[in-house]
């Protein structure tokens, strides 16, 4: 016999109780791990967001203009390494409800602002050659069951009409888990079509050395201070918060869905290990009379409740990773709907704090109980 | 030898000197342990007899240090327990006590093999020296056959022998025994009589047992009595 197998000797004793504990571990994980992958969708923009890539936009609102014109002033400001202007797509293919993302953007400083979208070399190419030509992320081809050479129409809807397409490439991220759900069209195609030209919604501009990012935007911001647009210069990662921001404080709400989750498992797991300890104190003065040391008893009950978080917590992690392994249950609302390894360690740390904090008190005062009273209640 | 007047004595392996135990219930003081003194040479078998609250367990609890004196002095083997740390005294209970209870107290999870290797778990024995010390306690009190059982496969007579198995398989100096046939019938607490003797008799183990039943207490070498928290009186048992 070892010590681990006296544990799970232990934890096994009343079935049901045991089945019911790790129940609610594994609930309350699985619970955790739906949380942090909603919020790793929500956030995904601001944690792929380059460190030095700012965003340009206007000064009074995210949905106002700025004049194409400005890419040519903003290019001459010393510290830019490319310009790029872009703007939402916004179409709809076939359905309302097959909604992704879709962004209109220059195609030729592409690759150098955005180095972690990967695709083979013809297909840039490809897709720089075709003024109506568009490249899909992985996800998003596998989604609708497109092929490369697809021809596909978009029912446009801030930009009128129907818009016809060639998928030119399919592209990867260097990061597995960051989104390839989304479809970059050329920005020329749009404006040219467009009944009002020359209109961005926003420049992104590459650094070129991100600790300069801060003094390109005050350049920027100041060289269009006096104009009739003004602009707003911010880094990508602010850009991206403040857009989630306006959906509410999504981090917040989920925090507080968490914490009432593992406050309440705490108490409900507290109380069946008070009760199973309480149950066994005649065994424990037994153990004592043995030879076991105070600190000996602590261990083994904090590892008994330890045990049925574990099992019960990885369980609920195990579960919950693979149902986030079928992508976003959404259908498109949360497209970078993922658990990284990182989230899975937190789980099993939290998993743990849990297991100890519910099993500490009553192993305590099992620790502290002389020979003498714990033989009284055999 | 046993001897209860408190002169100094070279053999004995425990000692009590001037031992009491006092408890306090709101403002009563109940003294239950009177200036007892004690001394027992290595492998004597003694009874305690004695009415309800007359100090017997609390007496047996102080020997094998799980309880402490108000004042006096236990010595064992040399060593004097009662100034020990918790974890000493631990260390030192592991090393030279083994308790047999009335209700024998095994780990109902724990199979008799299991039980029986609990203790063993906090020596440095290795897995297979511990299954060698198991198996050969298991076969003093005859239960080889019974090893992979659970305690509430066994009858009560078989419970305690296992609880023995478990209280001589770290080779203890001394056995503390509280009413090891209090809950038992009278063939099964014979056979329990029968194999302590033997330990006694063919192993050399010196037993300290508490009982209410004089029959058990005659198979002891001496038959101490306690009354009002004083030994009042030595009688030879059946075997001396």
């Amino acid at each position: 016999m070892t010590y681990q197998k006296f544990v799970l000797r232990n934890i096994g004793r009343k079935k049901t109780r045991m089945l019911l504990t790790m129940g609610s571990f594994a609930v309350a994980l699985f619970l955790f791990g739906l949380l942090v992958a909603i919020q790793n969708a929500f956030y995904q923009g601001v944690d792929m967001a380059g460190a030095d890539r700012l965003i340009v936009r206007h000064k009074t609102s995210m949905v106002m203009p700025l004049p194409y014109a400005y890419k040519e002033k903003i290019g001459r400001i010393p510290g830019i390494a490319a310009v790029q202007a872009g703007c939402w797509f916004g179409g709809v293919y076939k359905e309302p409800k097959n909604f992704f993302a879709q962004l209109a953007l220059e195609t030729e400083e592409f690759r150098r602002v955005y180095p972690e979208y990967l695709m083979p070399e013809e297909q840039w190419k490809a897709y720089l050659g075709d003024l109506q030509g568009c490249i899909v992320g992985r996800k998003l081809l596998k989604r609708f069951g497109w092929k490369l050479g697809d021809r596909i129409a978009l029912r446009g809807t801030i930009y009128p009409g129907n818009w016809e397409l060639n998928i030119r490439g399919v592209f990867e991220n260097k990061k597995q888990e960051d989104d390839t759900g989304a479809m970059f069209l050329n920005y020329k195609y749009v404006d040219e079509r467009s009944p009002i030209k020359g209109l961005v919604a926003w420049f992104i501009i590459k650094v070129e050395k991100p600790e300069n990012a801060l003094a390109v935007a005050k350049a920027i911001d100041g060289e269009f201070s006096g104009a009739s647009f003004r602009t707003l210069t911010e880094t990508e990662q602010a850009f991206q918060s403040d857009f989630v921001k306006r959906l509410g404080n999504i981090k917040l709400i989920l925090m507080i869905i968490g914490g009432v989750v593992f406050l309440t498992l705490l108490l409900v797991t507290g109380s069946t290990m008070a009760m199973a300890i309480r149950e066994r104190t005649g065994e424990i003065g037994v153990m004592k009379t043995l030879g076991f040391t105070d600190r000996q008893v602590l261990a083994l009950l904090l590892s008994e409740s330890m045990a049925f978080a574990l099992i019960g917590g990885g369980l609920g992690l195990v579960l919950v990773k693979l149902f986030t392994l079928g992508g976003d249950p959404t259908g498109g609302m949360l497209r970078s709907f993922h658990l990284s390894p990182l989230n899975m360690l937190l789980g099993l740390a939290i998993t743990l704090a849990t297991g100890i904090g519910s099993g500490i008190v009553p192993a305590l005062g099992a620790m502290r109980l002389s020979i003498v009273d714990a033989m009284r209640r055999v | 030898m046993v001897r209860i007047d408190g002169r100094e004595s070279n053999n004995s392996l425990i000692q009590v000197r001037n031992v009491e135990k006092l408890y306090h219930r709101g403002s009563e003081t109940i003294r239950v342990l009177d200036g007892l003194n004690l001394d027992i040479e290595q492998g004597e078998f003694v009874a305690f007899m004695g009415p309800s609250g007359s100090g017997k367990t609390t007496l047996l609890n102080l020997l094998g240090g799980i309880d402490l004196p108000s004042s006096g002095s236990i010595t064992v083997a040399g060593d004097e327990i009662t100034h020990m740390s918790g974890p000493k005294l631990a260390d030192w209970r592991a090393r030279h006590v083994g308790f047999v209870f009335q209700l024998f107290n095994l780990i109902p999870v724990l199979t008799a093999f299991e039980n029986v290797e609990l203790p063993l778990l906090l020596t440095r024995l290795s897995a297979k020296e511990r299954r060698q010390h198991v198996e050969t306690v298991l076969a003093l009190v005859a239960l080889s056959d019974r090893m992979d059982h659970y305690p509430r496969q066994l009858s009560g007579g078989q419970e305690q022998r296992v609880a023995i198995a478990r209280a001589i398989v770290t080779d203890p100096t001394f056995l503390l025994c509280d009413e090891p046939t209090g809950d038992l019938d009278r063939h099964s607490g014979n056979e329990i009589m029968d194999l302590l003797e033997e330990l006694s008799s063919q192993h050399a183990k010196t037993i300290l047992m508490v009982t209410h039943d004089p029959a058990a207490a005659n198979r002891a070498h001496t038959v101490l009595h306690l009354d009002k928290g004083v030994l009042v009186e030595a009688g030879q048992g059946r075997q001396q």
